[in-house]
């Protein structure tokens, strides 16, 4: 016995680990361990209840160390170092054991291995509680200042929102406008505002504010420093004043305590030949909200009147191959330009079309287009569905194809013949009516195309971002933590992360702003106290830490005439690099110590009764 | 053939804390399975590895011990890679010494995505392990012929 007190608790996460590991079964196998004073299980170890219940055993059985078994740490660690301190235990006193992601979820198909595994993996918990040793952060200071990557809506804003709350901001923008896609934009959905006035009221108050300096044609290709305190070197591409077909790159470096990454989308690339792609009058959705922008009354292409709109929709989306997931945005996008056609073609031959029958109905002649919706699924989620609602209401049609029988399009046959004129036709099968084959003649087909992530190798290697399998950029927790990346001080928000509409965009720039200014305005941020630290004794300096260290944290010193090395705690990064390359072991990591490691090992082995369903 | 019927491998994986860890997280979120014979172990960098932790783990009862590295991902050393692999090294010359198998120690980069990657090298180092049998603790047989370990 170590003479510790430990509380271990094992949490159930509501089925995500109880359908696959009898926590009762892995508390009665450690509650007889050495040291542990009280274990048991709770419905959810995270829930402010089971923390308070948590808290109180802290107090009342004077708890120095705590195991909780739960999620991945990537989750909760700070939940619960915050639990502790509210406790009055030191926040590294608590160890995080993963059977969630590590146990529960891999291993579905085996409760009794799983069981036995969380067992296991507590018991290393606990063996390492055993050694740990009350921390305190390291405080670094922060500089005031932010670099926001992207002069898109949500990076537009995330800058006038950080430099209205007293941050001066360092705007860099690749291309040689801001705006983005929405500064493109006339009539967006939901409320038909003008995305391109929108923006440019939006830049003008940019420009205007004292605290935001804008980078045009400007990279971020550096950043060095440490957290808190940044170097970032800003590549600006000017026109060389002598001769303007010229242009040279100027590097400028700024200090800023934290960056917010709004880098935006590309619209998917549809291929020349998919779903007829290359034939005119095939659109993609981005090619036919500029030709609806761009009309004034009813929609022409190519100087003639447009008679028939089909929309295929969630091309390039949900695809078994290439991109799975849904874009989410496109169903209502194209629904609402439908509509903005709709709206114009009524507004000068509609009187026609309005007689036949109080609606409009969509004719061929003088009145807006037929229009023929080809779906999937439509996802119009949330308000978005009246748009669709409206849609149908004002004549038209949605047909349903089967997923693995997608429509074709074809150039018609001899246009003009027969006096129909149709450039193309397509053919497509409605589940909704049996699965009939239809063909449809189209002055226009729209490809409603959905977001891909943007090519930014040379940012990502840069700032180390986190990229997720669908190339989007990844935060530390959808739900949690979702501006947040793993590289402290690093934030991520609007289209980069995921596809999103303007509104969701500037959401989650507006919460990339909370979180920078949370950690800026303070002045200071803690850092974990998990750093090298030297047994003097043990030390007979000879120099490979600091030969194994890049950021020079170790010195020599003398301690009592003797020369020893002595870590820096601001400038350790705490990676452990120079604990193997002592040749007298007498390098530690706080929080990885030689010896937690090997009672986490042995503990992880140790004979264990359970008590078999 | 699996050296011994009925037997499952124990494996120790070091993993790390930021790049590693998630991707093996990820094998969870994207409903992969491996044995639950497999243990992890998160560090904050594979190059904080000491050789002789390999060996204690071999001693103690793993049958093989996997080093989840961040390979170029590294956000502490850019050459963690070489670093990481001379832990490796000499962490086999420490197995061998012992008389036990170098290739109970296996290493590979794995990304903050390689949930994929991840299950299948735990598959392949299990069936390997099947194969060799049970490392035997501290209590191992003569030293195997050496199969190259580049070992100092």
């Amino acid at each position: 016995m170590s003479g510790r007190r430990i509380g271990v608790y094992v949490c159930q996460c509501g089925g995500n680990i109880s359908d696959h590991v009898s926590v009762e079964d892995v508390v009665a196998a450690v509650q007889e361990e050495p040291d542990v004073v009280v274990a048991r299980t709770a419905m959810f170890t995270c829930s402010d209840a089971t923390q308070q219940e948590i808290i109180k055993d802290i107090e009342e059985q004077k708890l120095d160390g705590i195991v909780v078994a739960s999620c991945s740490p990537k989750l909760h660690t700070f939940t619960f170092r915050e639990m502790s301190k509210r406790a009055g235990l030191n926040p590294y006193e608590y160890t995080q054991v993963n059977i969630r992601e590590q146990c529960s979820w891999t291993h579905t198909d085996d409760k009794a291995g799983a069981t036995e595994k969380a067992a296991r993996l507590v018991r290393a918990g606990i063996a390492r509680t055993r050694l740990t040793e009350p921390l305190e952060p390291i405080v670094v200071q922060t500089v005031p200042r932010v670099v926001v990557i992207g002069g898109g809506i949500a990076g537009l804003r995330a800058a006038l929102g950080s430099a209205e709350i007293g941050l001066p901001v360092f705007l860099v923008e690749k291309g040689a406008r801001l705006g983005g896609w929405v500064g493109e934009f006339d009539g967006m959905y939901p409320h038909g505002k003008n995305g391109r006035q929108l923006m440019n009221a939006l830049v003008a108050r940019v420009r205007r504010h004292p605290g935001i300096k804008v980078f045009l044609n400007a990279e971020v290709v550096e950043k060095s420093g440490s957290f808190g305190n940044y170097e970032v070197a800003i590549r600006v591409k000017r026109d060389s004043a002598e001769t303007q077909a010229e242009t040279v790159a100027e590097t400028v470096r700024v200090q800023a305590g934290s960056v917010i990454v709004a880098t935006g989308f590309d619209a998917y690339p549809v291929s020349d030949g998919e779903f007829g792609y290359g034939l005119e009058g095939v659109l993609t959705l981005p090619e036919f909200k500029r030709l609806v922008d761009a009309a004034a009354g009813p929609l022409e292409f190519d100087g003639r009147p447009v008679r028939s709109i089909v929309y295929i929709y969630c091309v390039g989306s949900r695809q078994p191959e290439g991109n799975q997931y849904c874009s989410r945005y496109c169903c209502t996008a194209a629904v609402h330009a439908s509509l903005l056609v709709t709206a114009r073609g009524a507004q000068s031959g509609g009187e026609e079309g309005r007689a036949a029958g109080g609606a409009v109905r969509p004719r061929a002649a003088g009145g807006p287009p037929r229009q023929y919706h080809l779906y999937r699924d439509i996802r119009s989620y949330g308000k978005y569905e009246l748009l669709y609602n409206e849609s149908r209401e004002k004549g038209a049609l949605y047909l349903r194809f089967p997923d693995d029988d997608p429509p074709v399009v074809e150039r018609a046959a001899a246009a003009g013949a027969g006096g129909s004129g149709y450039r193309l036709t397509v053919t497509t099968r409605d589940l909704l009516t049996g699965g009939e084959e239809l063909t449809i003649p189209a002055d226009l087909v729209v490809l409603v195309t959905g977001m891909v992530p943007r090519e930014n190798d040379e940012l990502v290697k840069v700032l180390k971002l986190p990229v997720g399998n669908d190339g989007f950029f990844n935060e530390i927790h959808p739900k949690l933590r979702p501006v947040e990346t793993v590289v402290d001080g690093v934030f991520i928000c609007g289209a980069c992360q995921s596809p999103k509409n303007s509104a969701e965009a500037v959401t989650s720039g507006l919460a990339a702003v909370t979180q920078s200014a949370a950690m800026l305005k303070r002045g200071f941020a803690e850092l974990d106290p998990l750093i090298a630290v030297v047994d003097a004794e043990k030390c007979e300096w000879c120099g490979a830490c600091l030969a194994a260290c890049p950021y020079e944290a170790p010195r020599q010193v003398e301690v009592d005439g003797k020369a020893v090395a002595f870590i820096d705690k601001a400038t350790c990064k705490g990676c452990g690099g120079c604990v193997p390359v002592c040749p007298t072991d007498a390098i530690d990591l706080q929080g990885y110590t030689d010896a937690q490691i090997r009672a986490m090992i042995a503990g992880l082995l140790q004979e264990l009764t359970l008590c078999r369903a | 053939m699996a050296g011994t019927e009925g037997f499952s491998p124990k494996i120790l994986v070091f993993s790390t804390n930021n790049i590693s860890d998630p991707g093996i997280d990820l094998a969870a979120s994207s409903h992969m399975h491996y044995s639950p014979d497999v243990v992890v172990i998160s560090l904050p960098c594979t190059s904080g590895i000491k050789p002789g932790w390999v060996l204690y783990a071999v001693q103690q009862g793993f049958d093989g011990v996997f080093i989840a590295a961040d390979g170029e991902e590294c956000a502490y050393l850019p050459d963690c890679s070489r670093r990481t692999a001379k832990i490796m090294a000499d962490a086999q010359a420490l197995l061998q010494g012992q008389g036990h198998d170098p290739k109970r120690v296996k290493m590979a980069a794995i990304c903050s995505v390689c949930a994929e990657p991840f299950t299948n090298y735990m598959h392949e180092f299990s069936r390997m392990l099947a194969d060799m049998g049970p490392a035997g603790g501290s209590s191992a047989g003569p030293s195997p012929a050496p199969s190259g370990t580049g070992a100092a």
